[in-house]
C-alpha cells in the first residue's frame, strides 16, 4: 500500500511539471503584453526595457520559465503587475474563500446526489426512479450562472429574504454571515448532485445485477444489511468522480463567483484576465491545477485502500 | 469465455447475431419504444431546426430593434416573445442566437472525437511506448479541471467563436482519448482482433475493420453527453464575456445582457437560460437513451 503511495506520488511529479510547462506557455502566447497595459503608450524606450527588467520579460522564455518554476517552488509567485502587491496573498485570500464554498457545495451535492441515486436504484423503473434521475439529469443540464441569477431573482429580488450577492461585512465572524453563503452554495451544488445522482443509480443497479446480492437474500438478510453490502461494493467509482467534481467545485467556480460577486479564485482568474495581469492568472491557474492533481493523487490511495484489486 | 472478457461498456457487434436481425436495427427498435429519448430528440431536433432555419422561422432581424419598444413582455403583439434590452425581437434572437450556441457546443465535440478518438484508438492498439507517450501527455492536460482550462485558454487568446472552439475542443480531446484507449485497449484482446493479426492484415486494417466498429459506439454515446456539457461551458464563456461578444446574438451573451432586465421582465430575461437548459437536457437524455438501447445486457 505504501509502495503504492509512493508510485503514485512520484507520477504526479511529471505531470505537475507538465502542467507548469503548459500554463507558462499558454500565458506567454497571448496577444498583448502586460508591459503596454502598465505604461502610457508615449513611454520613452528607456522606460520601457526598465519596466520589462524589473519584471524579468527582457530574458529569453526558457530562462524565464526556469526562474519563474525556481521562485514559485518557494512559495513565491511574485507580485501583481496591476497593483503590485504578492500575489501569494491575495491567492491565498481568494482560495480560502472560493475553497469555504467549494466544500459546503460538496457537502449539499453529494448528500443530494447519493440520497437521489439510492433511491432511485432500489425503486428501479417505478415512479421515485423517474423522478430522481429527472433530478439528477435537470442538475446536469442547468447551466449554473443562469440558476445563480434565477434564484438571487426569487430570494433577494422579489422576496428580500436574502442577500443578493458579496461576503457580508468583514467585521463580522463568518458563521455568523451564513446568510451570504446559500445562493452560492446551492447554485454550485446542483452539478455534483446530478452527477453523482446518476453514477450511484448507474453502480448500485449495477452491484444489484451480481450474483452475489442474491445470495445475501438467499441467506436470509434484512434490507439494511443488503443496502449496506451493496454501498461497499459501489464505493469506489463513486468516490473516484467524487474528488474530481471537488476538484471541479475549486477550479469552476468562476461562473458562480461572478454573479455573486464572491471574491474567490474564481472572481481573481476574471479580473486577472481582464487586466492582463500575468502574474497573478499564472499563479491562480496553476495552484488550481496543483490542487486537483494532488486531490485526484489522493482519492487514487484512498480508492485502493477501499478495493485492493486497484492496487497495481 | 467471450463474455468473461468483455467489459460492461463494450456492446460487441457479434454478441447480437443470434437475432435475426443485426445489432443496429435492434438498437433502433429499443429506442422507438423509449418514450422519453423520442420526445426529446423531437425536441432537439426542432431546437436545431428553428436554427438552422432561422431566417424562415424568425420573422424578425435580430440585429436591429426600436429602443421605443425595449423590454417588452412575454405575448406583445408582433414580437410574440417580448424584446430585449435594445427592443430586438427576443423570438429571433433565440433563432439566431441558437446557431453559434449550437455550434460552439457541438463543433468542440466533434474536432475533439476526431482527434481524441485517433489518438486514444492509436494508443490503445499500440500500446507500449506509442501508448506511454500519447496518455502521459493527455495526463497533462486532463490535469486541469475542465472549466479552469476553458477559461484560461480563452483568457489568453481573447474573444471569439474561433477561440472558443479551440478551447473547448483542447479541453474535450483528453477524456475522449482516455475512454477510447481503454476501450480500444479491451477489444483488442479479443480473439477476433487476435486472428485478423495471424492472418497478417496490416494495423490499419484491424484497426478500420474490427476495432472501430466495436469501439465507436461506446465513444459516440459519451461524445454525446459532452455535447451537453460543452453547450453550457460554450454559453459560460461567452457569459463571462470571454467568448462571443455582443451585438451577436448567441444565448450566453443574451443572458449576460438581459442580467440586469431581470428586475423589469424576469420571463423574457430568463429565456437563453431556458434555451441552454433544454438543449443541453435533450443531449443528455438523447445520450441516456443511446447508452441503455446499445447496452445488449440491459435489455435482453
Amino acid at each position: 500500500m505504501l509502495l503504492f503511495a509512493a508510485r503514485r506520488l512520484l507520477l504526479a511529479i511529471p505531470v505537475l511539471l507538465g502542467v507548469s510547462l503548459v500554463v507558462f506557455v499558454l500565458v506567454h502566447l497571448a496577444p498583448g503584453n502586460a508591459i503596454d497595459m502598465l505604461l502610457p503608450p508615449e513611454a520613452s524606450a528607456r522606460v520601457v526595457a526598465e519596466v520589462k527588467a524589473a519584471f524579468g520579460f527582457d530574458k529569453p522564455l526558457y530562462m524565464q520559465y526556469l526562474l519563474w518554476l525556481r521562485s514559485a517552488l518557494t512559495g513565491n509567485f511574485g507580485v501583481s503587475i496591476f497593483n503590485a502587491s504578492p500575489v501569494l496573498g491575495q491567492l491565498f485570500v481568494a482560495l480560502g474563500n472560493t475553497f469555504i464554498l467549494a466544500v459546503l457545495a460538496a457537502a449539499v451535492g453529494f448528500s443530494f446526489g447519493i440520497g437521489l441515486g439510492l433511491v432511485a436504484a432500489l425503486h428501479h423503473g417505478r415512479w421515485p426512479d423517474k423522478l430522481c434521475s429527472a433530478i439528477a439529469t435537470a442538475g446536469v443540464s442547468l447551466p449554473n450562472y443562469w440558476v445563480a441569477i434565477v434564484l438571487v431573482l426569487f430570494t433577494a429580488v422579489l422576496h428580500n429574504w436574502l442577500p443578493a450577492q458579496g461576503m457580508g461585512p468583514d467585521q463580522v465572524p463568518l458563521w455568523d454571515r451564513g446568510q451570504y453563503l446559500i445562493l452560492p452554495v446551492v447554485s454550485l451544488a446542483l452539478i455534483p448532485m446530478g452527477v453523482i445522482g446518476r453514477l450511484v443509480r448507474a453502480t448500485v443497479l449495477e452491484v444489484l445485477g451480481q450474483e452475489f446480492v442474491g445470495a445475501l437474500r438467499a441467506k436470509g438478510l434484512g434490507r439494511g444489511p443488503i443496502i449496506r453490502h451493496i454501498c461497499k461494493n459501489a464505493a469506489a467509482p463513486v468516490l473516484a468522480l467524487m474528488g474530481l467534481q471537488f476538484g471541479y467545485l475549486l477550479g469552476g467556480s468562476i461562473l458562480v463567483e461572478t454573479v455573486f460577486n464572491w471574491p474567490g479564485s474564481g472572481y481573481l482568474l476574471n479580473l486577472a484576465i481582464f487586466r492582463r495581469d500575468i502574474p497573478v492568472l499564472q499563479a491562480t491557474v496553476v495552484v488550481l491545477a496543483a490542487f486537483f492533481v494532488l486531490l485526484n493523487l489522493l482519492v487514487d490511495i484512498v480508492q485502493a485502500a477501499i478495493d485492493p484489486r486497484l492496487r497495481r | 469465455m467471450l463474455d468473461a472478457a468483455v467489459a460492461p461498456e463494450i456492446t460487441l457487434v457479434t454478441q447480437a447475431q443470434p437475432r435475426p436481425q443485426g445489432y443496429w436495427r435492434s438498437v433502433g427498435r429499443k429506442l422507438q419504444r423509449d418514450p422519453v429519448t423520442i420526445a426529446f430528440g423531437i425536441l432537439l431536433l426542432a431546437i436545431v431546426g428553428m436554427a438552422v432555419f432561422a431566417p424562415l422561422v424568425a420573422g424578425a432581424n435580430p440585429s436591429t430593434g426600436s429602443i421605443l419598444h425595449r423590454l417588452a413582455p412575454i405575448g406583445t403583439p408582433g414580437h410574440w416573445l417580448g424584446t430585449d434590452e435594445n427592443g430586438r425581437d427576443m423570438w429571433a434572437r433565440l433563432c439566431y442566437g441558437g446557431r453559434l450556441s449550437l455550434l460552439a457546443g457541438v463543433a468542440p465535440v466533434v474536432m475533439a472525437l476526431v482527434i481524441g478518438g485517433l489518438l486514444g484508438v492509436i494508443a490503445g492498439y499500440a500500446g507500449g511506448f506509442v501508448n506511454a507517450l500519447i496518455m502521459r501527455i493527455m495526463d497533462v492536460f486532463y490535469a486541469f479541471p475542465s472549466v479552469l482550462l476553458a477559461i484560461a485558454i480563452c483568457g489568453v487568446l481573447g474573444n471569439g467563436l474561433t477561440n472558443v472552439i479551440l478551447a473547448l475542443s483542447l479541453v474535450f480531446i483528453p477524456p475522449l482519448a482516455r475512454i477510447s484507449e481503454t476501450v480500444t485497449a479491451q477489444v483488442r484482446r479479443l480473439d477476433f482482433v487476435e486472428a485478423a493479426r495471424a492472418s497478417a492484415s496490416s494495423p490499419a486494417q484491424v484497426i478500420r475493420h474490427h476495432v472501430l466498429a466495436n469501439v465507436l459506439g461506446p465513444i459516440m454515446v459519451y461524445a454525446t453527453s459532452l455535447i451537453s456539457v460543452s453547450i453550457i461551458l460554450a454559453s459560460g464563456l461567452s457569459f463571462l464575456g470571454l467568448g462571443v461578444v455582443p451585438p451577436t446574438p448567441e444565448w450566453g451573451v443574451m443572458l449576460n445582457a438581459l442580467r440586469e432586465a431581470i428586475y423589469v421582465q424576469p420571463y423574457v430575461a430568463a429565456l437563453p437560460g431556458v434555451m441552454i437548459f433544454l438543449t443541453s437536457m435533450c443531449f443528455n437524455l438523447l445520450s441516456d437513451g443511446l447508452r441503455s438501447a446499445m447496452d445488449v445486457k440491459l435489455n435482453p
